[in-house]
């Protein structure tokens, strides 16, 4: 079963160190990704989404406190591999990332083809006509006209450089895509454009998706399944069709509640307080301070139970 | 008890019917373009031809992609920018004739809620301080009426214990809490009207609908019109009693909430609807329709009417060439489409 997946994820922790203390931005992760399919990460700004995806890829700032745990792609660890190994190997050419905002971070100076070629040079060590030809076969496959390549990003619609931003993470082929937010900050049809694009590489290409977001109603665009973090934790995980028609986790729960409908009428609920500091989290689970249904249990630390297949982070699944 | 919710609304809407609180008639707001800084290079049509009644107690949302000029309708309804031609009638009164004293009268008559909470407030201000500005600029001379307005209008958008937040830097509190501070500043001086641009866009799940509840609240408390400004249609039902859509500096639809939801005229709308997502697995499975191609420039828009490269039910010889009038299709729902022109025409109804 575990040599089928693409992505596992172990006990994975990165902790950084600040001025007030050590923050525990991924606290023990634990998740799996099986070839072709693609994963939501849901949660708050500040639950340590973005973390996950910095320390599954290795890119990580220099006040790391603690970076441990095992991070499997396609059976082989990767956590012992040298820095350099890990950049020559893995980056790129195995997964890669569109980060946050990544339209907006291209070079205003270089035009897109050659930006989009440059991944390719680097690490697949063509030269620079074929990896531009490589560039044009990217470009096509996200729906933007080979004559974009001569032109520069102020040139291009929000849209336009979203797509040569996932473009170019496609360039070196990987087999997994990293997407963090990648349409937060696009209209709407504009978004269900760029869904269109991921969901036809998923079926042409065979890609795999990490999708980080806090946007859950457009996440299901994408979502086989769908992880919730929560304070550093990943509180859930299971498949999207049966999370989304109804989510174990009482934070979960509360989370779809919140979600706007525009095609049924229901009173929204939304989660009183605020998510716990990261530097000092509360003792037992994260969650039992905002949570309407705790109990006695929940003052000691909720181990992962599973439920039909899925796993949630909460005593009232004890069986 | 959907339904009942629904005339409970439309009947609310209906009382308020009666007083106009402000006029807007064929407001143009464009902006020259300059080459070599000074010859003159065309405009950039922001806001085209736009005309709307906002009546007291009444919310309404004006949804539309980026660049289609709400924020400029949005600045013109602040006294931000001068119509080019047209006018903003607040009480009769033409806005862009007031003298200064009648302006600053004006702006105590309009809160304003920005879209990015952490950029309205100033870094290096407290929260006492941000929310007594607004007063002594509004004249109140007490110092102990001014404290006694910051906490009241605190408690009212639920920043308590009061004592806790009136020392606070903004960066020191949390989104939701940057917000709050950002309503109680736009209503402290009792305004008639609040613009709100995207107030919630910036927020998380889980507070966007707080802040809501929040805006909703007093807005009915206070019965306050409220022009609120968004891309995402699936916040506007739980906001607002009207919709106005617009695209490319024009109004395409005007609606009420339910009306526009259940059958909504306009090919630009349906796209809208169609690309707005609802939490659903089966999503994955399928395509969305999406009009192809892009807003059209504002500079040079398209003759006729300015959705026409993009739709697909585009009448040749006609929509490219004219452009659309205001069509009643239900009783307050207005669309700018010809095909409804065509429907319509036998039955008699002056656009």
């Amino acid at each position: 079963m575990t040599e089928e997946k693409l992505l596992r994820v172990e006990n994975l922790i990165l902790h950084f160190r600040t001025g007030s203390g050590v923050v525990q931005a991924v606290d023990g992760v634990n998740f799996d990704l099986g070839m072709n399919r693609a994963v939501v990460v849901l949660g708050e700004s500040g639950c340590g989404k973005s973390s996950l995806a910095k320390a599954v890829l290795r890119l990580l700032p220099r006040n790391v406190a603690s970076y441990t745990g095992r991070v499997f792609l396609d059976g082989k660890d990767v956590m012992p591999l040298t820095d350099d190994e890990f950049r020559q190997n893995i980056r790129w050419v195995a997964m890669s990332l569109v980060p946050q905002a990544a339209m907006n971070a291209l070079n205003p100076v270089l035009t897109v083809g050659e930006q989009v070629s440059e991944p390719a040079m680097v690490h697949l060590g063509v030269n620079k006509k074929e990896a531009l030809e490589m560039a044009r076969k990217m470009f096509h496959h996200v729906g933007v006209s080979a004559d974009f390549l001569e032109r520069y990003p102020f040139e291009l619609s929000g849209g336009m450089r979203q797509r040569v931003a996932i473009a170019m993470s496609l360039v070196t082929s990987p087999d997994l895509i990293i997407l963090d937010e990648p349409t937060s900050a696009l209209d709407v049809l504009t978004q269900a454009n760029i869904f269109n694009v991921l969901k036809r590489l998923k079926r042409e290409l065979g890609l795999s998706f990490i999708l980080i977001t806090h946007d859950i109603a457009t996440s299901s665009e994408l979502a086989d399944d769908v992880a919730v973090m929560y304070a550093g934790q990943m509180v859930e995980m299971g498949d999207a069709e049966r999370f989304f028609s109804g989510p174990l986790h009482p934070y979960s729960k509360k989370l779809m509640a919140s979600v706007p409908r525009l095609r049924e009428t229901k009173e929204l609920e939304f989660i009183t307080g605020q998510p716990p500091s990261l530097v000092r989290p509360p003792s037992g689970c994260r969650f039992a301070a905002r949570c309407t249904m705790r109990f006695e249990k929940c003052i000691q630390e909720p181990p992962v139970f599973e439920k039909e297949e899925r796993r949630v982070m909460c005593w009232l699944y004890q069986s | 008890m959907f339904t009942e919710l629904v005339t409970k609304k439309e009947e609310r809407s209906e009382k308020h019917q009666r007083e106009v609180l402000l006029a807007i008639k064929n407001l143009h707001v464009w902006f020259e373009l300059r080459r070599w800084g000074f010859s003159h290079a065309g405009y950039v049509r922001a806001v085209d031809d736009v005309s709307f009644d906002v009546h007291k107690g009444e919310a309404i949302a004006v949804v539309g992609e980026s660049g289609c000029g709400k924020s400029s309708l949005l600045k013109a309804i602040l006294g931000l920018h001068k119509p080019t031609s047209g006018t903003i009638e607040y009480y009769d009164k033409n806005i862009s004739e007031l003298n200064t004293k009648e302006l600053k009268w004006y702006r105590s008559q309009v809160g304003y809620v920005q879209q990015d909470p952490f950029g309205a407030l100033p870094p290096f201000m407290q929260v006492r301080r941000i929310l007594e500005e607004p007063l002594i600029i509004g004249g109140i001379s007490s110092v102990s009426e001014r404290l006694d307005r910051i906490c009241r209008m605190m408690e009212e958008v639920k920043l308590s214990p009061v004592n806790d937040f009136l020392d606070k830097f903004p960066h020191m509190l949390s989104g939701g809490q940057q917000q709050r501070v950002v309503i109680a500043r736009a209503m402290i001086l009792e305004p008639k009207f609040i613009v709100a641009d995207e107030p919630v866009s910036m927020l998380d799940a889980s507070v966007r609908v707080e802040i809501l509840k929040l805006l909703r609240g007093l807005q009915e408390k206070h019965n306050l019109s409220v022009i609120y400004i968004t891309h995402d249609l699936s916040t506007v039902s739980y906001f607002s009693e009207r919709i106005f859509v617009m695209y490319a500096g024009r109004m395409v639809e005007k609606a009420r909430v339910q009306s526009l939801l259940r059958n909504a005229g306009h090919p630009y709308t349906n796209a809208l609807l169609a690309g707005t997502s609802d939490p659903d697995a089966n999503n994955a499975k399928t395509f969305k329709e999406v009009p192809p191609g892009e807003p059209p420039s504002l500079v040079k828009p398209p003759e006729g009417c300015r959705f026409f490269p993009r739709c697909s039910q585009m009448i040749k010889g006609e929509c490219d060439v004219n452009i659309p009038p205001e069509i009643e299709i239900a009783p307050a729902h207005q669309i700018s489409c010809w095909l409804h022109k065509q429907s319509q025409s036998s039955a008699g109804i002056i656009p």
